[in-house]
C-alpha cells in the first residue's frame, strides 16, 4: 500500500517536472522575459529623461483598460498589425523574410480605395469586391517578387525594398489623380462610399461608444485560424514547412519548391494587403499622401517575432502591439515622448533574438539541480 | 547649348548631393555583409547618426566634431548588433529589425527630451554645417561651380570608396574579412579570429552608416526630423546587393540612385510629369537592370549564418 502511494507520488512529481520542462522549452516564457526587459529598458530611458516610469506605464495601461471605448481603440489599432504579422510569419515558415509587407499593405489599401470610391454596389457585395481587389493586389505584388527570385535569382530582400518604394509612390500618385483626390481636401483622397465600410451597426457602436468599431478583428481572427489550418492540416502547409526547414531535402522528397514558393509568397502578400484593406475600410476611410512609410509592415515583423511565427500567436502579439501603440499615443498627455514604445518594442525584439541564451542558462541551471 | 550645359551642371550637382549618404551607408553595409553578417539595421544607424550630428552641431557649433560623433553613435549601435549576432549567435535579420526600432526610437526620444517636446532639432546656421570645397572660386551659377563646389564630405565619400576598396583587396585584413564571410571555419583553422574580424566589420558598418546619416543633417537638410532618412538605409542595402557586394559596384548603384534623384529635381520643376512617378524611376530601373543585365548577385556564402567557435 505504502509502496503504491509512493509510486503515485512519484508519477505526480514526474508529471509536474514534465510540465515545468514543457514551460521552459516553450517560446512563450522567453517572450515574456523579453517583454519584461523591454519595459525595464524603456523605464530607464523614461527615468533618465526625468519621468517616473511607474506613472508613465500606469498612464499607458490606464488609457487602454479604463474604458471599453479605449479598449476597442486598441483592438482597432491591433487589427492591421495582426494581418501584417500573419503575412510575415507565414512567409517566415518558408524561410522567406517578408520585409515587403509594407508595400503589400499599401497596394492592398490602394486597391480597396479605388474600388471603394469608383464602384457603386450594394453594401455587402461592395465590401466583398473591395476585399477581393486588395487580396488580388497584394498577391500580384508579392508574386512578382517571387518570380524575380525563382526565375531570375534576384535576392528577395532587394526586390521587396524596391517594391515597397514603388508602392509608396504609386499610392501618392493615385491619391492625387483627379477621380480619387478630394477636391479641396488637401493631400488626401475622397472617403470610400458608405457601402464599402466594415463598421459595426450603429446600435452596437452606441453601446461600445466607439464610432470606428468594425468587423476587422473578426476577419483577422478568421485569417489567423485559416493560416494555422493551412500550415498544420494541409499538404500545402506541409510543403511550405518542408521547404522552409530544408529546401534541398524538400526537392529530393519530390516537392516542387518553385511552385510552393509562388503560392506561399502570393498568399503572404495577400495577407498584408488585407491588413491594408481592413485599416482603410474600418478606420481611416481615406488615404492621405505619405511623407514617410507608415510602418505597418515593419511593425508586422515585430508582431511575427513576438508570436514566434505562430499564426494564433500573431493575434495576441498583434493585440499587445495595439495596446502599446494606442496607450503609447496617450503618453503625450503627461509630456512623455511616445517614442518610448519604439524603444520598448526594439528591446523586446532584441531579447527575443537572444532568447536561446536564456533558454540555455535556465535549462542548464535546472539540469544541475536535477543532477544534485 | 548653354542651357543644356547649365542643366547638366544642375543634374550633376543634385546627384552629388544625393549620393553621399547612400554611399557611406552602402560602404558600411558592404563591410558587414562581406564579413558574413547581414546588417539590416543600417537604416536605424543612419537615423541616430543624423540626430546625433544635428544635436552636437547645434550645441558645439563644430560641424566636423558633429560629423564624427554621428559616426561614433552609429558605431555604438553597430557594437550592439555585433554583440547580439556574433557573440550570441542570434538571427541577424531579427537583430537588425530590432535596431531599426530601437535607434530611431532613441533618437526621437532624446530629441524630445532635449528640445522641449519637439521631434525636430533647431535648424543649423551655415557656420554650423559642413563646409564646401572651392567655395567662391567659381562664378555662382556657372557649370563648374555646380559640379565642383560641393561639400568636402562628398569628396570624402568617394575617397572612402577607394579606401575601402584598398582595404578589401590590397590588405591582409581585407582578405581575411572576405574569407571570413565565405568560410569562417576554414579561417579559424588558419588561426584567424573570426569573431574579432566580424566585430570590427560590423562596428565599421555602423560607423559609416552613422556618417551617412550625419551627412544628411549637416549638409543637405540642416536639421534633424524623424522623416530625414526615410528609407535611405534600405536603399543603401539594395545598392550593395545591386553592386554585387563590392565597394565600387555599390558606388555605381548609389550614383544611379543619386542620378535619378537629380533628374527628379530637374524634371519636377517643370511639373510636366508627376513627381511621384519620377520618384519611382530608380526602383523600377534597378529591377529592370537586374533582370536584363546583372542577374544573380552572389551573396557571401556565410552571410546571415551565425558562427559558433570551435572548442
Amino acid at each position: 500500500m505504502k509502496h503504491k502511494i509512493n509510486q503515485n507520488n512519484e508519477t505526480a512529481q514526474n508529471i509536474l517536472n514534465n510540465k515545468v520542462h514543457d514551460i521552459l522549452h516553450q517560446n512563450a516564457l522567453y517572450t515574456i522575459i523579453a517583454i519584461f526587459f523591454g519595459f525595464i529598458v524603456g523605464g530607464i530611458f523614461l527615468w533618465s529623461a526625468g519621468f517616473s516610469p511607474f506613472e508613465a506605464y500606469a498612464k499607458l495601461f490606464s488609457s487602454v483598460f479604463s474604458r471599453p471605448k479605449y479598449l476597442i481603440w486598441a483592438v482597432i489599432y491591433a487589427t492591421p498589425l495582426i494581418f501584417t504579422g500573419l503575412s510575415v510569419a507565414f512567409s517566415y515558415k518558408m524561410g522567406v523574410f517578408n520585409i515587403g509587407a509594407e508595400g503589400q499593405f499599401v497596394v492592398g489599401s490602394l486597391a480597396a480605395l479605388c474600388v471603394g470610391i469608383l464602384v457603386d454596389l450594394p453594401p455587402v457585395l461592395h465590401i466583398i469586391l473591395c476585399i477581393l481587389a486588395a487580396f488580388a493586389a497584394g498577391m500580384i505584388w508579392s508574386f512578382l517578387v517571387a518570380v524575380l527570385k525563382v526565375r531570375f535569382g534576384i535576392n528577395e530582400v532587394l526586390s521587396f525594398i524596391m517594391f515597397n518604394w514603388i508602392a509608396f509612390y504609386l499610392s501618392n500618385y493615385t491619391v492625387n489623380t483627379e477621380s480619387i483626390h478630394k477636391a479641396g481636401g488637401g493631400e488626401a483622397s475622397k472617403d470610400i462610399r458608405e457601402s464599402a465600410r466594415i463598421l459595426l451597426p450603429q446600435s452596437v457602436q452606441n453601446i461600445l461608444k466607439n464610432d470606428k468599431a468594425n468587423y476587422g478583428i473578426f476577419l483577422a481572427i478568421i485569417a489567423a485560424v485559416a493560416i494555422w489550418f493551412i500550415l498544420t492540416k494541409t499538404a500545402l502547409g506541409y510543403r511550405i514547412m518542408a521547404v522552409g526547414l530544408n529546401p534541398h531535402a524538400a526537392r529530393y522528397g519530390g516537392i516542387n519548391s518553385s511552385k510552393t514558393m509562388y503560392i506561399a509568397m502570393s498568399l503572404s502578400g495577400a495577407l498584408a494587403a488585407l491588413g491594408g484593406a481592413v485599416q482603410l475600410m474600418g478606420n481611416s476611410m481615406r488615404i492621405s499622401q505619405f511623407a514617410g512609410q507608415e510602418g505597418f509592415g515593419f511593425q508586422g515583423i515585430t508582431v511575427a517575432l513576438i508570436a514566434s511565427s505562430h499564426p494564433i500567436g500573431c493575434i495576441f502579439a498583434g493585440l499587445f502591439y495595439g495596446v502599446m501603440k494606442y496607450g503609447g499615443s496617450k503618453l503625450n498627455l503627461i509630456d512623455a515622448p511616445t517614442e518610448v514604445i519604439d524603444i520598448i518594442m526594439g528591446t523586446i525584439v532584441l531579447f527575443i533574438a537572444i532568447s536561446h541564451v536564456f533558454r540555455y542558462i535556465i535549462t542548464k541551471r535546472l539540469q544541475k539541480k536535477e543532477d544534485k | 547649348m548653354q542651357e543644356l550645359i547649365k542643366n547638366l551642371g544642375l543634374i550633376i550637382n543634385a546627384t552629388l548631393v544625393a549620393t553621399p549618404p547612400l554611399l557611406y551607408a552602402a560602404l558600411g553595409s558592404t563591410f558587414s555583409e562581406r564579413s558574413g553578417v547581414v546588417n539590416i539595421g543600417i537604416e536605424g544607424m543612419m537615423t541616430i547618426g543624423a540626430f546625433t550630428a544635428a544635436a552636437v552641431a547645434h550645441f558645439t557649433g563644430n560641424a566636423w566634431l558633429a560629423f564624427l560623433c554621428g559616426g561614433l553613435v552609429g558605431a555604438l549601435f553597430g557594437l550592439i548588433h555585433a554583440i547580439v549576432c556574433v557573440s550570441f549567435g542570434a538571427d541577424q535579420t531579427i537583430s537588425g529589425t530590432a535596431i531599426n526600432f530601437l535607434a530611431p526610437g532613441v533618437a526621437i526620444f532624446v530629441c524630445k527630451a532635449l528640445f522641449e517636446q519637439s521631434s525636430d532639432t533647431p535648424p543649423l546656421d551655415i557656420a554650423q554645417k559642413l563646409p564646401k570645397l572651392f567655395n567662391g572660386v567659381f562664378e555662382v551659377g556657372s557649370f563648374w561651380n555646380n559640379v565642383l563646389n560641393t561639400y568636402i564630405a562628398t569628396y570624402l565619400a568617394f575617397a572612402a570608396v577607394a579606401v575601402v576598396w584598398f582595404i578589401f583587396y590590397r590588405t591582409r585584413f581585407g582578405m581575411r574579412l572576405r574569407a571570413v564571410g565565405e568560410h569562417p571555419r576554414a579561417c579559424e583553422t588558419q588561426g584567424i579570429n573570426v569573431y574579432r574580424i566580424r566585430y570590427i566589420a560590423v562596428i565599421a558598418s555602423g560607423f559609416l552608416a552613422g556618417l551617412g546619416g550625419a551627412y544628411v543633417t549637416l549638409c543637405t537638410v540642416s536639421q534633424f526630423r524623424p522623416s530625414v532618412i526615410v528609407g535611405q538605409g534600405f536603399i543603401a542595402i539594395a545598392a550593395v546587393i545591386f553592386g554585387k557586394f563590392t565597394p565600387h559596384g555599390a558606388m555605381g548603384a548609389c550614383l544611379l540612385f543619386g542620378l535619378c534623384n537629380g533628374l527628379k529635381v530637374l524634371l519636377g520643376s517643370g511639373n510636366v510629369i508627376s513627381p511621384n512617378l519620377i520618384s519611382m524611376i530608380p526602383y523600377v530601373v534597378t529591377i529592370i537592370t537586374l533582370v536584363l543585365f546583372v542577374g544573380k548577385s552572389r551573396v557571401p556564402a556565410a552571410s546571415g549564418k551565425p558562427y559558433v567557435k570551435q572548442k
